[in-house]
């Protein structure tokens, strides 16, 4: 596989940032002024998790013209996996020292571990589990979806839909996954303490090299003539079909293959930010990560990568400075990048970065009206 | 009048669209290897028809067969182009980011399952019969373009060369010199019936002096079912034709 | 102990029939008022019943004291009333006893069967209020408490009654008290037997179904009352469930009226409607507070007023909209939804700067608020209210629609955009006006939504997926498919709670709705034809 310049500066600046922030809070003092907090390590580790996430929404929204609005679900249904062996971990360092039951079983008076807890006490199966339940979900609903040939905002809206009811289902206390407030308080990872500096750097470098790992996959994929056939059915899928490819086998094997990429990425978010609760599931979060790939440029998946950490980044610095302001910058930025922006970050740097050695051919001067 | 086998048979075929009949009882017969014009003014059925035996639209009633037993109204798109029937649009459609010679490669008959694709590379043969195509629609010196920045007519010369790396039995072809220049309309003519040495071809058409250039047996169809059959001379001889294209 | 005793004697031998003498059960009390026996509790409690009985005027004050605890006694057996501001007066006179402190009196203590004499003796003299809904209260209370000790004061105030729907209620609580007296008749009973069968309710059932387990003709009545009851409540629980889901539809059918309109027959995908909603509230606030500091006269009709404001203001806002940020997006439908979705945010800070955060209070007027039954239903007027609105809505849609020379202009439009134009329709006009009315309508469900649901920044957000599914399930493009479709759903809504429990049976609705999108995804009456797979 070639490797394009942008993707190979993205893949060494996302690997080299870690390990410098990672060395950084390693191996200086804290008093140093070369030490980075650990607070800012795990805010760095998140941001990656969302990029995961916003890589997957990038892939089927990119390239397959299929805009999910319900990505957070997987990412969040990852992440309640890994929480799950989390919770399994904390044994009797519980509030109520049961050995087998989490604390909020015990506190709603439950006997016994639910059946679907079984395995959760091993990393394996929870990471296992953290990729085949997104996975089982997003074959379910898209094998339906894509065979009854739902496209378009319509899918966006069933894909809402689904969210919103994991939402409310995850919100029950009777589903046996901590209810409204989800599973915190986690202790250790393979016998690590989640909260030491070590075990954060290290989950720092883990998520880049993951990260890195799903971008290389996924461009992998969208420059076989699998993601050629991909961007075929995303302009024009009648026409595929009278070629006699069948657009909804080529979907859903992409479909899930991006939700196993958000699962995973809940997997290490929710080690990073020690807590997991449904609200994950909110529809605004799946929104939210829709405008990370618009920011950073649809379809470029270095974009995803890009807008996922620029927003997020402008997100911490709001909700710190002006928390006031962030709604109506996040909303300004909705529409500002749609009405001006249709190519994201990547559309500015390709068009006005002249150093660029590939000279501007007409070809790609009109990519930018087609796709956009 | 026949020169082999039947390819293709609709019997009474009806399809309706909340009360209005788009088809209304058509038959036809088409042989292997004849080329066959069909023409008839707005909303005779034409493109109906043709949805029909590409299975865009399902037929309320009637049997549409193709080769010598397959009910094509069983099936569905992509099953029936992958036996052998290809259509080109009214309206030029190729994957526009796409260069010309990555829209043939992807026309290419072979393998359509995704777990081919996914691992596919492009083989020696596939290359030669691209290139062998790309001089077919006159299109070598424009393969590293993107099909975005084509001319019209090479788009729809890009087209039909998509349906011939198909390598289909049966060519549907909706309208081909719509928005051509003289000489394109000439050359797209010559194409067609060298693509019918080979296979069938089915044309819809308006442009009269290009279905004269074609020189073939005539279909005109009016208000969903065929009005008149024959050579251009006989069916525009016939008083219901020119009832319907003159009359009233 | 003497004149207690003796005091007893007279109750079981006058009660119940004549009328006891309010001196003797002020001495009934007054006498035991201190003790702590058993016995003294028995006298005390029948010293209530007495007072009750005897029609003194000030029993109702006496007994609400020791209700409330604020009944008091000296050691002479001398009763008082501590006042709100801790002097005392007399309880049996009512004249002031200024002399009277905190060291000469103990609070009169009561136990449970005291306390149940009490609220039997309350409840019997306020039969005897000079309002219908008191005594209609009253009657009530009689009939859930079903004491038989009550049966001499119903008698009396049976009488008297000239209401009909109290004199109803009083007979049927006179039913309840005899079935659980002991000393009744067997025909009485079977008559109170028929009289609550007749009544046919929850509580009814109750009451029965106590007396179904006996043997003899009363028990065998009853069981077949309870049966008949059971059979009736069944209907009527079906006919409450449609009713609350006919309810709910229409809420849902308010908020996707407007939607149906852009969405629908603008293919606009406007994230922000369900905001256009809330700005629709929060214009009914605005009214009412203006109405409230400058027309207090008017206030009444303050909702009247607030609809067509809320028209105009959500309206106004939709036409900015459109002019400035979705006309630029046509034919773009995801680009629409992510920038319109942004516009929700900003809407939504916009009112949450101005009006802040917490939930405003908006005013249900005296007409809209109370229930009323109909047969075994509870209906309540803003429920009902809102279901004939909806509909009025709905109606008056359809005919702007087919009627006006705008409703033409915009039909024109969305059928053949360039047809329209080169007959000289200003389309660019046109698109505004059908987005400011169905932002217009969606304004006008906001009035109708702050009767029922907190007026809050975040209130269009809980109607905008509904509101989405219920277009997309009736058919894009149909307002008939529309109402049909938010009544449907409303009332599967309603119909799976009870079986499933609120939260899951919307998540069974959404799913159900995602499957049925999947199967049908042209809704339940698509639009057929060459030009819909375009």
């Amino acid at each position: 596989m070639k490797l394009d310049r942008t993707s190979f500066i993205t893949l060494i600046a996302v690997m080299g940032a870690a390990l410098v922030l990672a060395l950084l809070n390693q191996m200086t003092a804290a008093a140093s002024a070369a030490h980075v907090p650990t607070y800012v390590i795990a805010l760095a580790g998140k941001y990656l998790c969302f990029a995961m996430l916003a890589l997957a929404v990038d892939l089927v929204w990119g390239f397959a013209g299929i805009l999910s609005l319900g990505h957070a679900a997987f990412f969040a249904l990852g992440g309640y996996a890994m929480g799950m062996y989390l919770m399994r971990q904390i044994g009797t360092r519980g509030v109520y020292g049961n050995p087998n039951l989490p604390d909020f079983m015990v506190f709603l008076g439950w006997k016994a571990l639910p059946w679907y807890w079984t395995g959760f006490e091993w990393f394996g199966f929870a990471i296992l589990m953290a990729m085949l339940v997104p996975a089982v979900l997003a074959g379910v609903f898209g094998w339906l979806a894509f065979r009854s040939r739902v496209t378009g905002v319509y899918l966006s809206i069933i894909t809402q839909a689904l969210t919103y009811a994991l939402l409310l289902a995850f919100f029950r206390n009777d589903m046996g996954f901590g209810g409204n407030n989800g599973m915190t308080d986690f202790k250790d990872i393979l016998g690590f303490n989640v909260q030491a500096d070590s075990t954060r750097s290290a989950l720092l470098v883990i998520s880049a090299v993951v990260l890195c790992g799903q971008f290389l996959l996924a461009r992998f994929v969208v420059d076989s003539r699998f993601g050629k056939i991909l961007i075929a059915v995303r302009d024009t899928e009648s026409r595929t079909r009278f070629l006699g490819y069948r657009p909804e086998s080529y979907k859903l094997v992409v479909w899930v293959l991006s939700a196993i990429m958000a699962g995973i990425g809940g997997a290490l978010y929710v080690p990073q930010v020690g807590i997991i609760n449904p609200s994950e599931f909110a529809p605004g979060n799946s929104i939210e990560a829709v405008i990370w790939v618009a920011v950073g440029g649809r379809g470029t998946l270095v974009g995803a990568i890009l807008g996922a950490i620029i927003v997020n980044f402008g997100k911490t610095w709001f909700t710190g400075a002006l928390p006031e302001v962030w709604l109506y910058a996040l909303g300004a930025m909705f529409i500002f990048v749609t009405l001006f922006l249709p190519r994201g970050v990547m559309g500015l740097v390709r068009t006005s970065a002249p150093k660029e050695p590939e000279p501007e051919t007409p070809a790609v001067a009109a990519a930018h009206e087609v796709t956009g | 009048m026949s020169e082999g086998d039947t390819l293709l048979y609709l019997d009474g075929v009806t399809v309706s669209f909340d009360g209005f009949k788009a088809l209304n009882a058509l038959s036809l017969t088409l042989e292997e290897g004849e080329m066959r014009a069909m023409v008839g003014p707005n909303g005779a059925g034409k493109t109906t028809m043709m949805d029909v035996i590409t299975g865009k639209t399902r037929p309320d009633s009637g049997k549409v067969v193709f080769g010598k037993d397959t009910d094509l109204t069983r099936l569905d798109e992509p099953a029936i182009a992958s036996l052998g029937i290809g259509r080109k649009f009214q309206k030029p459609t190729v994957f526009e980011p796409h260069t010309v010679w990555d829209n043939l490669l992807l026309a290419l008959a072979g393998d359509r399952g995704a777990r081919f694709t996914l691992f596919a590379r492009e083989t020696p043969e596939e290359k030669r019969r691209i290139e062998s195509i790309l001089e077919t629609t006159r299109l070598t010196d424009q393969r590293k373009r993107r099909s975005a920045d084509l001319s019209h007519g090479q788009k729809q010369w890009l087209e039909i060369g998509m349906l011939l790396a198909q390598e289909p039995k049966l060519l549907l072809v909706d309208e081909p010199v719509a928005g051509m220049t003289d000489a394109e309309t000439e050359q797209t003519a010559v194409l067609l019936r060298e693509i019918n040495k080979t296979r069938s071809v089915v044309v819809v058409e308006h442009d009269m002096a290009f279905v004269r250039a074609l020189g073939v047996k005539v279909t005109v169809l009016h208000e969903g079912s065929v009005l008149s059959e024959g050579s251009l001379d006989f069916v525009s001889e016939d008083p219901k034709v020119i009832e319907v294209y003159l009359g009233r | 102990m003497p004149r207690l005793i003796a005091l007893l004697l007279l109750i079981v031998l006058v009660l119940p029939g004549s009328r006891a003498h309010a001196d003797d059960a002020y001495d009934a009390l007054s006498a035991s008022a201190l003790a702590i026996s058993p016995e003294s509790f028995d006298s005390v409690r029948h010293g209530i019943e007495q007072l009750a009985e005897s029609g003194d005027p000030r029993a109702a004050v006496v007994i609400g004291a020791l209700h409330d605890g604020t009944l008091y006694a000296n050691d002479d057996h001398a009763l008082f009333i501590q006042q709100p501001d801790g002097s005392y007066v007399d309880a049996h006179t009512g004249a002031k006893a200024p002399d009277v402190t905190d060291d000469d009196v103990k609070k009169v203590r009561v136990n449970n069967a005291v306390r149940s004499a009490i609220d039997a003796a309350l409840g019997g003299l306020q039969l005897f209020a000079p309002d219908a809904p008191t005594r209609l209260h009253a009657a009530t209370a009689v009939f859930t408490s079903h004491d038989p000790a009550a049966l001499p004061a119903l008698k009396k105030a049976l009488a008297k009654e000239s209401d009909p729907a109290v004199k109803r209620l009083m007979e049927q609580a006179q039913a309840a008290a005899l079935l659980s007296a002991p000393d009744a008749s067997e025909a009485e009973k079977l008559d109170a037997v028929a009289t609550l069968r007749a009544r046919g309710d929850q509580d009814a059932r109750s009451v029965l179904s106590a007396l179904a387990g006996q043997s003899g003709p009363v028990g065998t009545a009853a069981a077949a009352a309870v049966v008949s009851i059971d059979h009736f409540l069944q209907i009527w629980s079906v006919a409450q469930s449609v009713y609350y889901g006919i309810s709910l539809g229409s809420v849902l059918l308010l908020a996707a009226a407007g939607l149906a309109i852009t969405f629908g027959v603008m293919g606009v995908i406007n994230m922000a409607h369900g905001e256009m909603v809330m700005i629709g509230a929060y214009v009914t606030f605005v009214v009412q507070q203006l109405m409230h500091a400058y027309l207090p006269s008017l206030y009444g009709i303050s909702l009247l007023i607030a609809v067509p404001m809320a028209f105009l203001v959500s309206g106004a806002v939709g036409v900015v909209i459109e002019r400035s940020l979705i006309r630029w997006l046509y034919g773009r439908p995801l680009e629409t939804l992510l920038a319109t979705w942004g516009l929700s945010l900003v809407l939504q800070q916009v009112v949450r700067s101005l009006f802040g955060a917490n939930n405003q209070d908006v005013d249900t007027p005296g007409w809209m608020s109370g229930a009323f039954q109909l047969g075994g239903l509870t209906l309540t007027w803003n429920r009902l209210y809102i279901i004939i609105f909806a509909f009025l809505v709905v109606a008056a849609l359809m005919a702007a629609l087919r009627y006006t020379p705008l409703g033409l202009r915009m039909r024109a439009v969305t059928q053949n955009r360039r047809m329209a134009a080169a007959m000289g329709i200003r389309t660019p006009w046109i698109d505004a006006l059908t987005f400011g009315l169905g932002s217009g309508i969606a304004g006008i469900a906001g009035v109708a939504l702050s009767q029922i649901d907190n007026v809050s920044p975040n209130l269009g957000q809980g109607y905008i997926i509904d509101s989405f599914m219920v277009v997309v399930f009736g058919g894009v493009g149909n307002l008939w498919g529309t109402t049909l479709g938010a009544l449907t759903l409303g009332i599967v809504n309603k119909f799976l709670e009870p079986i499933a429990g609120a939260v899951l049976g919307k998540i069974i609705v959404l799913v159900l709705l995602i499957l049925f999108v999947q199967r049908n995804p042209r809704g339940m009456f698509p639009l057929k034809g060459r030009a819909v797979e375009a």
